[in-house]
């Protein structure tokens, strides 16, 4: 048996100046590299096919690059071999958590630029599905925000509760999401019987499930920990970088296309409040949303109410053919501001239809969002952010 | 062990053997979700709403890593960028392994089957068992896709040597 | 309909053509934060004004290729449109008929005309950049649009001014060719990096409509009991 000790790896330091090194309490610059983490393209945690590249030093990130692409279905050249009716199916699957919203501002360009106006019930029927669309979408951010913090269960409860409002969509048009409800000029058909009572129950159901979201997850002290001062975006930079939405109404900007924009559907006639929220961090997001949540539930309420009857398309030909223009028609979708600048040249299909996206404006912020953040940060940042995939690459 | 690469297990007397095996395989798949797009969201419904609950047939999602799956859902559009993702993944998983193509545009490319960037099918690249149609399909239709594929799996092995196929796979290659 | 391609003047057009019954306003005329904004863009760019119009509410100011930078300025700085929508581009171009309609080709997508025209504001030649930019305390916004030298493709970048253009103008670039001087990093955005050609060109065909046309929205099977129709009384009796 040997007695004599291993000898000593090479090192480039003098070993005799490693305890003098291990002992010091002064804090000792060690040189260690960055390291460039991956976050993505497939990750539970990026909502689909974000690819996050990120340059860390530890645990804080040194600069991040979101590379995105990866749902790139080329939308706007697929609109200039289309018929309008063609595009109205084909626009749903942009968003596709709040897909009826996402035809309405494009059939509101076709019907400005040929000049026809939806019949009222059409108009009623149009935006008591988009803030349905709306609830949809945000109850399952409420559940999924909860997710990516670390809670499990606010992701069943999120599930759940979008079944009810799912089912109303489908009872009135016949799919879960992607309705294809929209047609130039209206609707396709009109209301089954006892949809309005059904929709009244429903609506009240989410107003509770709301309330349980709040106690549940907003007043859970570990996710105001997890939330609260993280993500900050500053209203000023927020606007200069196109972010929309509750996103852009959480830093304390006090604008909503349902009240300031060009009025659309019945918005003028509804009595809503825009909520906002001075912090501009996460937890503001997931609050704004919530507060929205139940003002859309409050707004179906009324507009049911309010409901008038009559017919549900208006009179157009059958070959629709859109006169010569370009239009500019925005609304605000549940991601943020969506619009479509569609150019016209009197054919039966678009000559270009610029399809504006919230989620890419929302996420071009993340560049500047993430420096400095610590690597959980980022994932709470991109859930509270809420961008859909298919709405950042088109 | 390997009864199943040397063979063994096709023999005739050991038929309930293979029998047990599949059973206990198609009751067991471990789903690694490719979610995508639109129909990552009616997948997302079927395994965690409590309405369709893909659970009780035996599907369990969130593997931890591909390499623990053996059951692989693309569900949404495949763009050319994203396919080099997609197959280094499915080469991750061992063997035996088997693909659900839900939604018609990992089927054949779907409402995008003219576009500049998308791949029109996903069985251009991968092998796939079972084709889910529909624009999302709803969640049964889903859940009849992995019945089907679970009918699949309790066949297999009765006949030729098909389950020491699915068995040693393709060599897996990991760049 | 009324036409509205390229108005001098802002405002309602004297000999508009109205289909529908006369107390119809014009769907053209600016409202008053619309009408005051362009005017006071007008009198901040000057002589850098190339063209105005409206399409449908929303002013459109087209101006020239070395002021797109200053017009981005203006808007911000001075005239409070802090919130940028997009910048994309436009190819004005009739997109050539891949074989042609008698060739037997793509005749499922709809027939544009094939005469170039431009839109509101005008153009100078096939390519343009416009933007959206809206203000989030005053409630209004304009679209800016700016010609490209074809041969050039040279377009001032918006990004010193409104850092949300690096994404936007990213896309234009991949999409079109444009190249925005004063742009941090040109790269891909939406596409491999190996991608050639730029996609949203009108010259770019669409692959898979050229190989295989479709018929599309013809019905080309016949119904059961029809003379070409597969399922005939002959072939059933052949059968059975």
């Amino acid at each position: 048996m040997s007695t004599t000790n291993p000898p000593l790896p090479e090192f480039d330091v003098d070993p005799r100046a490693f305890r003098t090194l291990a002992d010091s309490q002064l804090g000792v610059e060690l040189d260690t590299g960055d390291m460039i983490l991956n976050l993505g393209p497939q990750h539970p945690a990026t909502h689909g096919t974000l690819r996050l590249v990120v340059r860390l030093d530890g645990e804080r990130v040194v600069a991040a690059d979101p590379v995105i692409g990866y749902m790139h279905r080329g939308y706007e050249k697929l609109t200039e071999f289309r018929t309008y009716p063609q595009i109205t199916t084909l626009i749903n699957r942009i968003d596709w958590l709040s897909s009826f919203a996402n035809e309405v501002p494009f059939v509101d360009a076709a019907e400005q630029l040929m000049g026809i106006e939806a019949p009222p019930r059409a108009q009623y029927i149009r935006t008591i599905l988009t803030e349905l669309s709306r609830v949809a979408t945000f109850v399952l951010f409420l559940g999924e925000m909860g997710l990516q913090v670390g809670a499990i269960t606010p992701a069943f409860y999120g599930f759940r509760d979008r079944e009810h409002v799912l089912n109303l969509i489908e009872g009135a048009t016949g799919g879960r999401f992607h309705p294809n409800f929209n047609r130039i000029g209206g609707l396709k058909d009109d209301l089954p019987w006892g949809w309005v009572n059904e929709t009244r129950t429903v609506m009240k159901k989410m107003l509770d499930a709301c309330d349980t979201f709040e106690d549940l997850v907003a007043g859970n002290e570990i996710f105001e920990a997890r939330t609260r001062s993280v993500g900050i975006i500053p209203p000023e930079v927020g606007a200069a970088y196109g972010v929309s939405g509750s996103n852009l109404r959480a830093s304390g900007v006090d604008w909503d296309l349902r009240r300031d924009g060009k009025p659309y559907l019945v918005y003028p006639e509804l009595d809503f409040k825009v909520w906002t929220h001075p912090d501009g961090d996460s937890f503001a997001r997931y609050w704004v949303r919530l507060q929205e949540t139940r003002e859309s539930c409050r707004m179906v309420l009324q507009m049911l109410d309010a409901l008038p009857s009559g017919p549900v398309m208006a009179k157009v030909p059958r070959i629709i053919k859109v006169p010569e223009g370009e239009v500019w028609a925005e609304t605000e979708n549940p991601l943020g501001q969506m619009g479509y600048y569609v150019f016209s040249k009197g054919a039966t299909g678009p000559f270009r239809v610029k399809i504006r996206s919230a989620s890419f404006s929302n996420v071009s912020i993340l560049p500047w969002l993430l420096r400095g953040m610590f690597v959980p940060d980022v994932v709470t940042i991109l859930a509270s952010l809420y961008f859909i995939l298919g709405d950042i690459d088109r | 062990m390997g009864l199943v690469e040397k063979g063994t297990l096709s023999k005739p007397a050991l038929k309930p053997l293979t029998w047990l095996l599949n059973y206990s395989r198609k009751y067991s798949l471990w789903m690694f979700q490719w979610g995508l797009a639109c129909c990552a969201i009616e997948m997302g419904a079927a395994l965690a709403s409590p309405r369709y609950d893909l659970m009780r047939l035996g599907v369990i999602p969130f593997p931890a890593s591909p390499r623990q799956a053996d059951l692989i859902c693309v569900s949404g559009t495949v763009t050319d960028k994203m396919a080099p993702a997609v197959r280094r993944l499915y080469d991750q998983m061992p063997d035996p392994k088997y693909v659900i193509s839900m939604g018609s545009c990992a089927n054949c490319g779907g409402p995008y089957w003219d576009s500049y960037s998308v791949t029109k099918g996903i069985d251009q690249i991968l092998p796939v068992d079972v084709y889910v149609p529909g624009c999302p399909p709803r969640p049964e239709a889903l859940m009849q896709g992995i019945v089907l594929l679970q009918e699949r799996i309790q066949n297999e092995g009765l006949g030729n040597d098909e389950l020491e196929k699915r068995w040693r796979g393709e060599p897996i290659v990991v760049d | 309909m009324t036409d509205v391609t390229g108005t001098d003047a802002v405002g309602e057009p004297e000999d508009a053509a109205v289909v529908v019954a006369d107390a119809a306003p014009d769907p053209h005329a600016l409202d008053e934060r619309h009408g005051a904004l362009l005017a006071r863009f007008e009198d901040e760019l000057g002589a850098a004004v190339l063209d105005t119009g409206s399409a449908f509410g929303m002013p459109v100011l087209r101006v020239q290729r070395t002021a797109w930078r200053q017009a981005a300025e203006i808007a911000r700085h001075t005239l409070a449109c802090d919130y940028l929508s997009f910048v994309a581009g436009v190819d004005w171009m009739p997109a050539p008929k891949e074989g042609g309609a008698e060739a037997g080709g793509d005749t499922s997508s709809p027939a544009q005309p094939s005469e170039t025209t431009y839109g509101v504001a005008g153009s100078d030649g096939r390519f343009q950049v416009f933007a959206h930019v809206q203000s989030t305390t005053r409630r209004c916004g304009i679209t800016l649009k700016v010609d490209v030298d074809e041969d050039a493709l040279l377009v001032q970048s918006w990004v010193p001014v409104y850092p949300g253009a690096d994404w936007h103008e990213r896309e234009t670039w991949e999409m079109y060719g444009f190249v925005f001087e004063g742009h941090p990093a040109l790269r891909h955005l939406y596409l491999p990096s190996g991608f050639e050609g730029h996609p949203l060109r009108k010259d770019f065909p669409l692959l898979s409509r050229v190989v295989k046309p479709w018929p599309g929205l013809v019905d080309v099977e016949g119904m059961p009991g029809d003379a070409e129709s597969v399922i005939s009384a002959e072939s059933a009796e052949e059968s059975s």
